[in-house]
């Protein structure tokens, strides 16, 4: 059984590095930029729910949404202050502010948060049960990991199908094809890319509320580490692309977990990376990144 | 004609490049000689050396290559463990520290650039973010590796060991690298000069190469690597030697670093180490060498200088860093210097 | 000509930040009586007369990054005694803390700014490989320095005017497994420790080799790192697997809370030991006490003491900062008073040189017993190579508070 329990920690941590990736993936897409300060809107989501809950006593839901909210509207102004004045930027340039903001946004909730770190409270309980068990206790699973897979789903879903069907995200893709000739078309570029912003920082603040609620400790470099892990995951599916990223998550947190369990805990680290790195010698564009052929 | 005054800006660019290097130097050890500077700045003045070849050879890779690297600390890092390693061993051969400090920085750079040919051969076959992140991969890997190496001496020779210490080392016996407690109690031996000849052996290597048959042919692949490819440019061979180029410059800075401290430890050397790197090559302009210069040793004393700011410090910094980012890369500032300039230019004739 | 601009640019910015760095040290005297603290410089100034007549106590830290909240504890504990001292007239101290962001590198940057300050005695740094490299500039320019928590070795070896005021680390882990096998609390013991931090490192060593020699038997050895202590159920189930019935776990208390929450959703029950790190568990907001239910640790300190002296300092440090003081303000507080004592004792003046302040307290040192928050109430003496001797307490926590082990 233990191996059934290691790959189920597995797809639950690599539910969460979908769910940043995700975000990293759409940003990218789109602006066709790495945002590094990715991690930190994840951080301020959890922090913002966890006062929500903890300090002033409202139901997690409401702390949840509030989370998101907060997160959707500092994405957005994140975007306009620091991201978009280098639209014409070169992107190196960009990925440098990126640093620079996520600097900032540790700092802050440094000072304005305190770095003791807090204890996330447990919202998924039901029943008074944290697990459920399968095959008479041989195998427990607790409701944080069955909610975090399925949260995952769904929002891959919705993101496909607001990606594939709806107005709004066809001009998403659009804009990710080729911006002039979206502009061409009468789609509005800026709002676009604002719009990608805040899915991405509200997707942010409900991957922070799962990160929490699987492993509770929060500081205000909570967001980092995992951060990296699933910009690694969201290359490793194939950077841009929505199933990549799911993907891509999955099999970091599986490969993880499986390499501390029957390799070394003391190198589950160099593992991962090194999977990554014959991963993309074999596929140089990710599992399913789509492979772009250079114009002569 | 044209060629011939092409070629004069650049000399003339390398001139001032080589001149405010020397004359920073003279200042500043002059300053010193003169006990004139406070402990701080002194302190400093190693660090920024290292700093300043770290941000040139990564201009090497990221400018003049161009391709991202998110993994340049790891090099450093391979340049440091190798080279304190190399010191250790040498030092009842080699009484001089000097020449001690010279050694070990050649061998640091020696093991860096075959680290960094190991790792050229799959990560130049990507491109663009991919590269990247693979270049990341290898930087934490290089750390995790490090993190768990037992390196011993004893008088039959060295012992490695992977994951815990398993050296065995005869009586009298000494670790020199303990895993991850890294390496303690390393003889201080860099001094300023040596970071000063170091940075100017850095540049001649740099400058000369960027003005040679490869540098050109280096800045082709980059501008565009299908037409490079067409004229006969052997593109993995030019782009492998700007990598380990750039990968042993890091490694004898790395020895240098090292031994700067009495103790150093695998964790320094992270991604978050190559990002500061990469901050001052990017600040300082993609390709320009002086700018690496200049901006590695601004954003080394930045910190330092901000400490009036107790807890705000950071802060401070992170909002530096964005404002200096939107004030040289943002079309509407750039618009407004575009403007003052034509403005003069227009008083002068 | 944009990239001239730019490095035009530059320039101006770099010469700014030189000028900054000598503008601060020439003016340090009059910032630092304003910045040290607000607290204490109007106790200071009033009852001292003149800020000459205060001893300068500097020491280094991490205030910002991932660690801070140690450097931040040890920071706030130190100011608290301070003011305390300042109050009583006397000896006047000046303290000054610097960010070291738990970075060797940085570490020898704070050390410079708090020299040119005018430090004379140093509190060396909070964490321990800063600490190694602070130490040896502590030696070499002659400054006392009595760290509150820079538990490695390598931070006192060889160094005759560094001590410390916490154990060694291998200090520790002999002392758990002795613990562990005279109380006779478990045979097959399993260890959890952090493969990339000196300090874990080293308590994992000790305690190995000690527990070999005491024929406790470790089923299982696995580690964590900085990329992936989140996880750690891996390392739980490997535990489980071989039948461990004690878990030691040589780290801070933040991956420790995780061990023990994952734990718990196993349905894993096993006797958790921790060591000083470990301190500081009970008091994270948020955190389900009971999850903490018989966890087992030595600590020289805890903030549940019913003694005069701890409850005051804990009643002050909550009153001032708003959170429970965990061992590192309590160290960094025993610090400053035993620096105190061994002042008042050498009489030594603020006008004395460093040296003169490092010959006078070494002394004093080593042959002098303190009394303080931490260690068991028979005095806390020091050796020549700067290593304490305090007994640590063995606590158990029950319906979430400390109790004494006996």
């Amino acid at each position: 059984m233990s191996f059934l329990n290691f790959l189920i920690s597995g797809i639950s941590l690599g539910s969460i590095y979908a769910i940043i990736a995700l975000g990293y993936t759409m940003v990218y897409g789109i602006a066709k930029m790495l945002n590094f300060a990715h991690g930190d809107v994840i951080m301020v989501g959890a922090y913002i729910c966890f006062y929500a809950v903890f300090s002033f006593e409202l139901p997690p839901i409401v702390g949840i949404l509030m989370a998101i909210a907060v997160c959707t509207v500092l994405g957005i102004v994140i975007e306009k202050l620091a991201y978009k004045p280098l639209r014409s930027a070169p992107s190196l340039a960009v990925l440098i502010t990126a640093i620079g903001v996520s600097y900032f946004l540790q700092n802050a909730a440094q000072l304005l948060w305190t770095s003791s770190p807090k204890v996330f409270p447990r919202f998924f309980n039901f029943g008074g049960q944290a697990s459920v068990s399968f095959f008479g206790g041989q195998l427990s699973v607790s409701w944080t990991t069955i909610i975090t897979i399925i949260t995952c789903i769904i929002i891959m879903l919705a993101l496909t199908w607001f990606t594939g069907k709806t107005k709004r995200g066809k001009a998403m893709r659009a804009c990710s094809e080729d911006k002039g000739a979206a502009q061409l078309m009468g789609i509005n570029v800026d709002a676009t890319i604002s719009m990608t912003f805040a899915i991405g920082s509200g997707l942010a603040a409900i991957a922070g509320v799962l990160l929490c609620s699987a492993y509770p400790t929060l500081v205000p470099t909570t967001g980092s580490m995992p951060g990296i892990k699933a910009f690694t995951a969201a290359v490793f599916g194939g950077i841009g692309s929505i199933p990549g990223a799911l993907l891509g998550g999955l099999l970091l947190g599986i490969i993880e977990i499986m390499a501390k369990a029957y390799i070394s805990t003391q190198l589950s680290d160099a593992i991962v990376f090194a999977v990554l790195i014959i991963v993309l010698l074999v596929k140089p564009a990710g599992l399913l990144g789509k492979r772009v052929n250079e114009k002569v | 004609m044209g060629k011939v005054k092409k070629l004069g800006a650049k000399t003339r660019y390398n001139i001032i490049t080589y001149t405010v290097v020397v004359l920073a130097y003279i200042v500043m050890q002059l300053l010193s000689t003169g006990d004139m500077l406070t402990s701080s700045i002194e302190g400093m003045l190693v660090p920024i050396c290292v700093y300043i070849v770290m941000a040139v050879s990564l201009n090497l890779t990221v400018g003049v290559l161009g391709e991202l690297s998110l993994g340049h600390a790891g090099f450093m890092s391979v340049g440091a463990f190798s080279g304190v390693t190399v010191a250790v061993i040498l030092e009842n051969a080699v009484a001089s520290e000097p020449l001690r400090l010279a050694i070990a920085m050649v061998a640091g750079a020696v093991f860096a650039a075959i680290a960094g040919f190991l790792i050229g051969i799959p990560v130049l076959r990507l491109n663009g973010d991919y590269l990247a992140i693979v270049t990341l991969a290898f930087g934490e890997i290089i750390k995790s590796i490090f993190n768990n190496l037992y390196v011993g001496l004893d008088s039959n020779g060295l012992h490695f060991s992977l994951l815990s210490d398993n050296t065995n080392l005869a009586e009298g016996g000494e670790l020199i690298i303990g895993g991850p407690m890294g390496i303690g109690g390393i003889d201080r031996i860099s001094t300023f000069t040596a970071g000063f000849v170091l940075i100017i052996i850095t540049l001649i290597i740099v400058l000369n190469m960027m003005n040679s048959r490869t540098g050109r042919a280096v800045m082709a692949i980059r501008d565009n690597r299908i037409a490079a490819e067409s004229i006969g440019i052997q593109v993995t061979k030019y782009k492998m030697i700007a990598f380990v180029t750039s990968a042993a410059l890091a490694g004898a800075s790395g020895a240098l670093f090292a031994m700067n401290y009495s103790t150093i430890a695998a964790n320094k050397f992270d991604f978050n180490t190559s990002i500061l790197v990469l901050v001052f090559v990017v600040l300082g302009g993609l390709g320009n060498v002086l700018g690496s210069v200049i901006a590695a040793a601004a954003l080394t004393v930045l910190p330092e200088a901000l400490r009036g700011f107790d807890d705000y410090r950071m802060l401070t910094y992170a909002i530096v860093l964005i404002l200096v980012m939107l004030a040289t890369n943002s079309s509407t500032v750039r618009g407004f210097i575009d403007r003052l300039r034509f403005k003069k230019t227009g008083k002068e004739s | 000509m944009k990239k001239k601009i730019i490095a035009m640019l530059l320039c101006v910015a770099m010469l700014l930040c030189v000028t900054a760095c000598g503008g601060e040290s020439s003016s340090s005297d009059d910032a630092s009586d304003s910045s040290s603290s607000t607290e204490d410089s109007g106790t200071s100034s009033g009852e001292g007369g003149d800020t000459a007549a205060a001893f300068k106590i500097g020491g280094t830290g991490p205030l910002t990054g991932s660690t801070s909240i140690y450097g931040i504890a040890a920071q706030n504990g130190a100011q608290i005694a301070v003011d305390e001292i300042n109050a009583l007239g006397g000896i006047q101290f000046e303290l000054r803390y610097e960010d070291d962001t738990n970075d060797p590198e940085k570490a020898v940057n704070a050390y410079n700014a708090v020299k040119d300050w005018g430090m004379q005695i140093s509190l060396g740094s909070v964490t321990s490989k800063p600490g190694e490299a602070t130490s040896i500039l502590n030696y070499e320019d002659r400054i006392f320095a009595l760290t509150p928590s820079a538990s490695s070795v390598a931070t006192v070896e060889g160094k005759d005017n560094v001590f410390q005021m916490c154990f060694t680390d291998p200090n520790q882990g002999m002392a758990s497994a002795q613990y562990i096998a005279e109380q006779d609390m478990a045979t097959k013991i399993a260890i959890i420790w952090k493969n990339d931090d000196v300090y874990s490192k080293g308590i994992h060593d000790t305690f190995v080799e000690e527990a070999n020699e005491r024929g406790l038997e470790i089923v299982s050895d696995t580690t964590f790192a900085d990329g992936n202590a989140t996880d750690f159920s891996v390392q739980l189930a490997d535990a489980q697997s071989n039948g461990a019935d004690l878990i030691f776990l040589p780290m801070y208390y933040e991956p420790a809370s995780l061990i023990l929450t994952q734990a718990n959703a196993m349905g894993y029950t096993p006797k958790f030991f921790g060591v000083d790190g470990m301190d500081g568990i009970l008091t994270m907001p948020g955190f389900d006490a009971s999850l903490a239910e018989g966890v087992m640790l030595l600590t020289p300190f805890n903030a549940d003491a019913d003694d005069e002296k701890t409850q005051a300092f804990v009643e002050k440090y909550e009153e001032l900062y708003g959170e429970t003081p965990n061992q590192f303000a309590a160290d960094a507080y025993d610090c400053i008073y035993a620096i105190y004592q061994a002042l008042e004792a050498a009489e030594c003046t603020p006008d004395m040189s460093n040296e003169e302040l490092c010959d006078a307290l070494i002394e004093q040192f080593t042959t002098m017993t303190f009394e303080g928050l931490t260690g068991d109430g028979e005095g806390i003496t020091w050796d020549e190579d700067g290593l304490v001797s305090k007994n640590p307490k063995g606590m158990v926590i029950e319906d979430g508070v400390y109790v004494g082990l006996d």
